[in-house]
């Protein structure tokens, strides 16, 4: 029951959304589209669903060529960002709606509706239209809705995004419970990355339309195969600048150096980009090999006990985040540490040429 | 925070009350004068309480108008907003045929009432219009201005050509405020084109049908310009509507009580009955 596109891409009057894609999504799995927004998140899952047809390339669906099968004759169920449920109809026949087109008999219809509006919680809304529930409760309606047909393919597109901060982690907590004990494919797309590290599974990264790497979560995430991955796989992005590698030592600019470790030393002597994430470059000295860097502060933001702080360093835009308040003068010059025991290193194509300690995170 | 109340607000819509005291409440006012006193002329006036109302409530032409009213009303609105939802549910969604069809829509909207009345008159002419003459060309016996149903059909066929737009344009502004998303998570559910209609544009257009519906009972109710000009209320009395009815009482006989009378009880029923529409709607909305 496994889910293939094969070199699959969309184009729309002669614009490019989608750049030939293979993937193929395993039964009962849970994987997450990751980009941001126009990265081709939401082309992607109506692909997959059938609802477009893709320019060029296969569909296949449990071994069988499905790409031109309408929507309708697929078993597949879709959640949306705004919270889509028939208006007029309480919570009750939302939720039967698609086991009612099913033609499913009543006495079954009843049960599974109720067996669902149980695990959603909805029980004592039943009877009520959705003009009449929180929003948290309209889309957990629209889940519902979803789930209760057994579907083969449950897409799920920023499902959470348009709820407030404390509905969203409530429902991001119970998502994967959901999906626990189902044999379907569900994609789950979103902008966040630390979504996709929450729910694991498979990530997918996007960037402009093409799928640059797609494996377990956490392996996409220590491992980005290119700089694209790791900087859509990392919030706020990773922060890049050019180095030079001489001998044993990197050189940024002219006066930051640092030795290559074992698993770097290897490389060739030229440039790199080099990568490091933003919690990785901190206000005190922290981790294996940290080295100070100096620059002047752009904007510095505090989260809770968290401090942002976005900083220029020989002309690019970097950004550390430190536990604990800070206090900046915004234009100062200010000392960071970034701790190079946890970088990484892409060739001038962009690709992972190496990264220290082999891993990144 | 302490609550301010500012009293210049008042400064601000003092032109508005002024204006609308002397375009509605002084005219009504009169009227509400009239309506319970007797005039000999030479702007004597005399006290006549109620006989006015108990003479227009009894009058067996006020019925009769009264009844062609609602049949008028009631006809135009059977055609008139299915048709105008079905035109707007097959008009494009996107597209350059968009403004093409909203331009076209509009058209009639656009041309004054007596001139709509004048243009149709000409239409229907059995002799020389291009719809009488060739109804007549192909074995009809038309001629509206003799044969009752004839007079019927052109002021309905009038109506429906000059209005049925607003309804199209109110229920097309519905249509296209509904999100993708919706449509496509009907198909995603198998849903065929009538549950799509009953279940998703049918409940969100409501709103804007129920004004449309409004608009429509109240404009039809309140219609004069274009029968005058088609028919003039003929043949003899059979297209003859309420306010036909009443402009002849007060400036063809100068029965200015009666007609006062007639006018309150003529706002009365408007107001009635948009209540009783309006109410049916909503029912549901809470």
């Amino acid at each position: 029951m496994a889910l293939e596109l094969k070199s699959v891409a969309k184009q729309v009057d002669g614009e490019v959304h989608i750049h030939p894609t293979d993937l193929t999504l395993a039964p009962g799995s849970f994987n997450v589209l990751l980009g941001t927004t126009l990265s081709g998140k939401t082309t992607l899952m109506q692909l997959m669903a059938g609802l477009e047809r893709p320019t060029s390339g296969q569909i296949w669906f449990d071994g069988r060529d499905v790409t031109g099968v309408s929507v309708q004759k697929r078993n597949v169920s879709m959640v949306y960002q705004q919270f889509i449920n028939y208006p007029n109809l309480s919570v009750y026949a939302n939720i039967a709606s698609p086991l009612k087109l099913a033609r499913i008999d009543k006495a079954e219809i009843n049960r599974r509706v109720m067996e669902m509006a149980e695990l959603m919680r909805l029980t004592p809304m039943l009877d009520r239209r959705p003009s009449e529930l929180s929003g948290g409760q309209q889309q957990r309606t629209a889940m519902a809705r979803a789930l209760v047909k057994d579907a083969d393919l449950v897409l799920l597109d920023e499902p959470l995004a348009n709820l407030d901060f404390k509905l969203r982690e409530e429902l991001r907590d119970e998502l994967p419970r959901l999906f626990a004990d189902r044999n379907c494919i569900a994609v789950y797309a979103t902008t966040e990355p630390m979504e996709a590290l929450l729910f694991g599974g498979n990530t997918a990264t996007l960037h402009e339309g093409r799928v640059t790497q797609f494996g377990p979560t956490m392996e996409s995430y220590q491992h980005p195969r290119d700089l694209i991955s790791a900087q859509v796989f990392s919030e706020p992005p990773m922060n890049a600048a050019k180095v030079t590698k001489q001998g044993g030592e990197f050189l940024l600019g002219d006066s930051i150096r640092w030795q290559a470790d074992a698993s770097t030393v290897a490389l060739a002597d030229g440039s790199y980009r080099l990568g490091v994430r933003p919690h990785r470059v901190t206000i005190r000295p922290d981790g294996a090999q940290p080295v100070a860097i100096r620059g002047h502060v752009r904007i510095a933001e505090l989260s809770g006990s968290e401090s942002t702080v976005h900083f220029d360093l020989s002309g690019n835009d970097w950004v550390s985040l430190s536990t604990g308040v800070h206090d900046f003068d915004i234009g100062a010059e200010a000392e960071f540490h970034m701790d190079v025991s946890r970088a990484m290193y892409f060739d001038d194509a962009g690709h992972l040429v190496g990264a220290a300690g082999g891993r990144s995170d | 925070m302490r609550k301010t109340v500012n009293q210049k607000a008042w400064f601000f819509i003092l032109p508005v009350l002024v204006l609308v005291a002397f375009n509605a409440i002084l005219p009504l006012m009169t009227v509400v004068n009239y309506s319970v006193q007797e005039t000999f002329g030479n702007n004597e006036f005399f006290w006549a309480g109620l006989i006015w109302f108990e003479q227009v409530i009894s009058s067996p032409r006020f019925h009769d108008s009264l009844i062609r009213q609602l049949i008028f009303t009631f006809s135009i609105l059977a055609i008139e907003i299915p048709l105008g939802v079905i035109i707007a549910l097959a008009m494009p969604r996107k597209g350059m045929w968009v403004s093409v069809c909203l331009v076209l829509m509009a058209l009639p909207l656009l041309i004054p009432w007596n001139v709509v009345g004048a243009m149709w008159n000409i239409f229907a002419l059995p002799d020389i219009g291009l719809m009488g003459y060739t109804l007549n060309a192909i074995g009809f016996d038309f001629n509206f201005t003799r044969q009752i149903e004839d007079a019927w059909f052109t002021l309905l066929l009038m109506d429906v050509w000059h209005w049925t737009s607003l309804v199209v344009l109110l229920a097309y502004a519905g249509l296209v405020s509904i999100p993708d998303a919706y449509y496509q998570a009907a198909r995603i559910d198998g849903a065929s084109s009538w549950a799509i209609f009953r279940y998703i544009q049918l409940p969100k257009m409501k709103r804007v049908l129920t004004i449309a519906v409004l608009l429509r009972f109240m404009d039809s109710f309140n219609i004069y310009t274009e029968p005058f000009v088609l028919t003039g209320g003929g043949p003899g009395n059979s297209t003859t509507l309420l306010s036909i009815d009443l402009v002849k009482i007060a400036l063809g006989q100068f029965d200015l009580g009666p007609a006062a009378a007639m006018s309150l009880i003529y706002f009365l029923i408007i107001l009635l009955l948009s209540w009783v529409f309006y109410t049916l709607m909503m029912r549901n909305e809470e």
